[in-house]
């Protein structure tokens, strides 16, 4: 029998209709994954096999009664700490909220409880969804399962989603929901070979999800290929009435509806991302990927994005400030850490709280936001911002008169180890680099692997599409996937 | 009408007077939360995960709270801005669980309008139009319990959320008068638009009051603003005893400072709260949760199609088309309830005598207005006494008003229905007045007998006694004789 772990999510799904399995089985496959791997890859925060074995033997009970079974039956799914599950604890990776049990469920977690999902544990991230390579977290680093040869150097497995990227690649679930606010599902999807997509804004409700940048955040699913992002997001999306910002759109059947047929597409290549000393894996991987879209009947047109190199510097301008409010309310007066010293007055708990609570980066972000809205410096930051951030949208709006997916690197450079550009917060900032335009402008954008660079570490490729068009994201992601026939895997060395 | 000035030592001063009320908006449910906003719950009852700020909740913006706003700026013939946006104004306090207060800086959802009123209250032509700035619509604040432990203070956070209209004045007002007849024509507005309970006393209206003083005609002064002030008589007391205070500052050769105060009402004095200097910087920008509240033609089509006959539209029509005092007309219109009685009881009464509004109008308000009042308070009875019914008001009405009985008898019927088990019906038919002539002749020839030389003295010119007469003649009649009557075969009688 093959190793249970090894399957995707729709394999596990059809396994388990079919009766080829049980849903119990593969719950405790898992599980069992899960802990042996816990001490080396700290993937997790919180492990919960007893909820995945409740969901499971709940499908089993369902098949058994042959009741219907919905699009994610007996799937044991990673979930990113950043979801509010009821009665298990959410942290964002913060010490301020250690020990939070909330008493709600997030829309997203519900929806994919309730297609018959369950759940492995809560998976680590960068503190509050701030960083490129887990090192963040107040829960420790996760360890990304890929090695350089010949190294035992621990690599990051990107962030904030390194929880649920490293989870995915090493087989500890077959897939984990991540969120993205400026690539955090692209990117460490990107350094672990798995695929990753961020829906348009608005798609997945983001209710219950511990907010970074509101105008940003994007719920989205982390698997090991295109069908089962595909999938997974058809249960996570959704209008949801609690989310003003909500897309009230029906969810399409993008599973049914994927193709590699890419006859009379055509796929962008912006020049302004063929940067100077650009990684040359990266640029070889690129010029495949092109390669593979034209096979797959694919027209490929040059395209200008103009405003490419502002997208960075207002990204860090516009999610900073808007998390700088956000956090505002971890005051430790209602929930989570509470410092009060002796004889503290409101002020000096405030103080106390925040300052033992977050870490360096979340409260660097913290100080650049509060600095970027405050009176004097508004109007220089945070409305030129916001301007560039319209010229960035209507940059894409003309790419796409002329094509109907842009293909670019998802990241510049493959994984970097633990440690390399933690001094230096620009270096680790620029990791976005590719990532954030179609964050700023709202757009659906994937991660799929395209390769091995040379120290056989995995490269992503990124498809951004128009708004909607998440189907035409999948299907490009998908005649990549097929052609690229990444197979490779860490080695298991935990 | 003569100017308002301080009279300085160095000579007259003018005040200059801005007000920003915050009026609670009459929804079941908060701005951006279902929970409930009742007056009164226990703490912290009434308070939903968004409320109290748990990570990730989301706010939703309640349809029937901007329909409320949106209302109130039609009332004041201001500008609706079909495109609005909330902002954050962020500050860290306890009462405040997000650490920012979702309200509305850079785009409000109602732009300039203006307020016409009547400075004195007993001179119609007494009429100043104040400007309104804008109003928008904010979220409330918790609130700190002090007394409740020795060290710490607790929160409720039952208010946290509810929705409130800041109506922000121009700096139009000259004097305490202008200030509050302002805030009272105010309070009459929401009111009879139903978008706010207008109640000061439970928080649910309250003024921030912005004063100044200059010499008349110079440019404005620095203003303060004391905070919180929750009754139009105190609004009163702050602009003149704030005034005075900076006028003495100014003259000791002081400075005014741009500061917030507070009032305290029982030594009648505002004192500093912070400066200008420490004040917060709010970091105000557009909310990422919300999308721009963008309101279409249908919706504001229905806000306008809702709204209630205004007071000075009712007040005109009072006055013209049921020919009523401008002194009545004002009374009746000065509080929704007062003109909703009394247009109740008005079509109650007109159909039930079959006759028009306009005919019985006088009646009818005089009725609500002086003679049904006078029982009640002789009594200490409360209007909404279970026997105070539309259904008697309107048969003691319809009785006076077809003759039946007399308006004194009326008087005495309603006070003993009010005061005692008696049948109403039967009580109006057993003291129904007479018309029949003949009785009232030979009642008027009786007493005029009894009193032959009172009858004298009256043909010698003391014609004061006349009264005397209808007196006796109605005793006689126990009441009955209809009053016209009794004084017309009097007059006739006397000669």
């Amino acid at each position: 029998m093959t190793d249970l772990t090894d399957l995707g999510v729709a394999a596990i799904r059809d396994g388990v209709a079919s009766g080829e399995f049980t849903a119990t089985e593969v719950a405790t496959a898992f599980n069992t994954a899960v802990a042996e791997a816990q001490d080396a890859l700290n993937a997790f925060i919180v492990t919960t096999p007893d909820a995945a074995l409740a969901a499971a033997a709940k499908i089993d009970a369902d098949r058994a009664a042959s009741k219907p079974l919905g699009k994610m039956a007996g799937v044991p799914i990673g979930m990113k700490d950043l979801f509010a599950t009821r009665g298990v604890q959410t942290t964002a990776a913060s010490k301020i909220l250690e020990g939070f049990k909330p008493e709600y469920e997030s829309t997203v977690s519900q929806k994919l409880w309730d297609a018959g999902a369950g759940m492995l544990g809560k998976l680590n991230l960068d503190q509050f969804a701030m960083g490129s390579s887990n090192e963040t977290s107040a829960f420790g680093n996760v360890i990304s399962p890929w090695r350089r040869p010949d190294d035992t150097a621990p690599l990051a497995p990107g962030g904030s989603s390194g929880g649920s990227s490293a989870a995915v690649a090493a087989r500890l679930a077959p897939a984990a929901t991540g969120t993205d606010t400026g690539g955090s599902i692209r990117q460490p999807a990107a350094f672990t070979g798995i695929s990753g997509i961020k829906p348009t804004y608005g798609r997945c409700s983001r209710w219950g999800v511990v907010a970074f940048a509101s105008s940003l955040d994007q719920a989205g699913p982390m698997a090991r290929d295109v069908t089962d992002c595909a999938i997974m997001l058809e249960a996570m999306a959704g209008f949801d009435p609690k989310d003003a910002t909500s897309l009230d759109l029906p969810v399409p059947e993008w599973t049914a509806a994927l193709s590699a047929d890419l006859r009379g597409k055509k796929v962008g290549i912006p020049r302004e991302y063929r940067l100077d000393g650009m990684d040359a894996d990266v640029a070889r991987a690129w010029d495949e990927g092109i390669a593979w879209l034209k096979e797959a009947g694919a027209e490929i047109v040059d395209i200008s994005l103009p405003h490419t190199k502002y997208a960075l510097p207002t990204y860090y301008i516009i999610a900073p400030a808007e998390a700088s409010s956000n956090l505002a309310r971890y005051d430790g007066v209602r929930y989570g850490l509470r410092d009060l010293p002796d004889g503290a007055g409101l002020q000096d708990m405030y103080a106390a709280t925040r300052a033992a609570g977050f870490g360096p980066e979340v409260k660097r972000r913290i100080l650049i936001g509060t600095y970027v809205l405050s009176a004097g410096f508004y109007d220089a930051y945070y409305t030129q911002a916001q301007k560039v951030r319209t010229l960035i949208s209507h940059d894409f709006t003309n790419a796409f008169t002329q094509c109907d997916v842009i293909l670019a690197p998802t990241a510049p450079t493959a994984a970097f180890a633990l440690g390399e550009n933690s001094d230096d917060p620009l270096a680790m900032y620029l990791n976005d680099v590719f990532s954030v335009p179609a964050s700023l402008a709202g757009l659906p954008a994937m991660s799929v692997p395209a390769g091995l660079d040379r120290n056989g570490l995995p490269l992503g490729l990124q498809i951004i599409g128009k708004a909607f068009d998440e189907q035409g994201v999948l299907n490009a992601g998908l005649a990549i996937e097929q052609r690229a026939a990444f197979t490779a895997r860490p080695a298991r060395w935990w | 009408m003569s100017e308002y000035r301080i009279q300085g030592a160095t000579g007259e001063w003018e005040v200059v007077i801005g007000l920003e009320v915050h009026a609670q908006v009459t929804s079941n449910a908060k701005l951006f939360s279902g929970a409930a906003t009742a007056f009164g719950a226990e703490p912290n009852a009434q308070v939903s995960l968004v409320d109290a700020a748990m990570p990730g909740m989301l706010p939703v913006p309640n349809r029937e709270c901007i329909r409320q706003a949106v209302r109130t700026g039609m009332a004041i013939n201001a500008q609706i801005n079909k495109w609005s946006r909330f902002d954050r104004k962020n500050y860290f306090y306890a009462d405040l669980p997000q650490g920012y207060q979702i309200s509305q800086l850079y785009h409000p959802l109602v732009g300039e309008g203006s307020l016409e009123v009547q400075v004195d209250e007993k001179n119609p032509e007494s009429t100043k139009t104040i400007g309104i700035e804008r109003i928008h619509v904010e979220q409330d604040a918790g609130k700190l319990m002090h007394d409740q432990h020795p060290t710490m203070s607790y929160v409720d956070l039952n208010r946290s959320g509810v929705a409130l209209m800041e109506i922000v004045s121009r700096p139009d007002m000259r004097s305490p008068a202008e200030a509050g007849a302002y805030l009272a024509k105010l309070r009459q507005i929401v009111r009879y638009v139903g978008s706010c309970d207008g109640n000061m006393d439970q928080g649910s209206m309250r003024a921030d009051v912005n004063v100044s003083v200059r010499r008349p005609g110079e440019p404005f002064g620095t203003r303060t603003e004391t905070k919180n002030v929750n009754s139009v008589r105190f609004v009163m007391a702050v602009v003149e005893q704030e005034a005075k205070r900076q006028v003495g500052v100014i003259e000791d050769g002081g400075k005014i400072v741009q500061e917030t105060r507070l009032y305290d009402p029982d030594r009648n004095e505002t004192r500093s709260m912070r400066s200008k200097e420490d004040a917060h910087d709010y970091r105000y920008f557009p909310d990422p949760d919300l999308l721009p509240l963008v309101l279409d033609d249908a919706f504001l089509d229905e806000c306008r199609a809702s709204l209630p006959e205004l007071p000075d539209a009712k007040r005109h029509r009072y006055e013209t088309a049921l020919g009523l005092s401008a002194y009545n007309a004002n009374a009746l219109t000065a509080d929704v309830e007062t003109a909703r009685q009394f247009e109740e009881l008005l079509a109650s009464v007109a159909s039930a005598a079959g006759k028009a509004d306009a005919d019985v109008a006088k009646r009818v308000a005089n009725w609500l207005l002086s003679e049904r009042p006078g029982i009640l308070n002789a009594h200490a009875l409360p209007a909404d006494h279970a026997k105070n019914s539309l259904e008697a008001n309107t048969a003691i009405v319809v009785a006076t008003e077809a003759g039946v009985i007399s308006g004194s008898k009326a008087k005495e019927i309603f006070e003993s229905h009010l005061t005692s088990d008696i049948d109403l019906a039967a009580e109006i038919d057993s003291n129904k007045q007479t018309t029949d002539t003949g009785a009232i002749e030979a009642a008027v020839d009786a007493v005029l007998a009894a009193n032959a030389d009172k009858v004298e003295q009256y043909r010698g010119g003391k014609e004061a006694l006349f009264g005397f007469f209808v007196g006796q003649t109605m005793k006689a009649m126990a009441g009955k004789g209809n009053p016209q009557l009794v004084n017309q075969v009097l007059k006739a009688k006397l000669g």
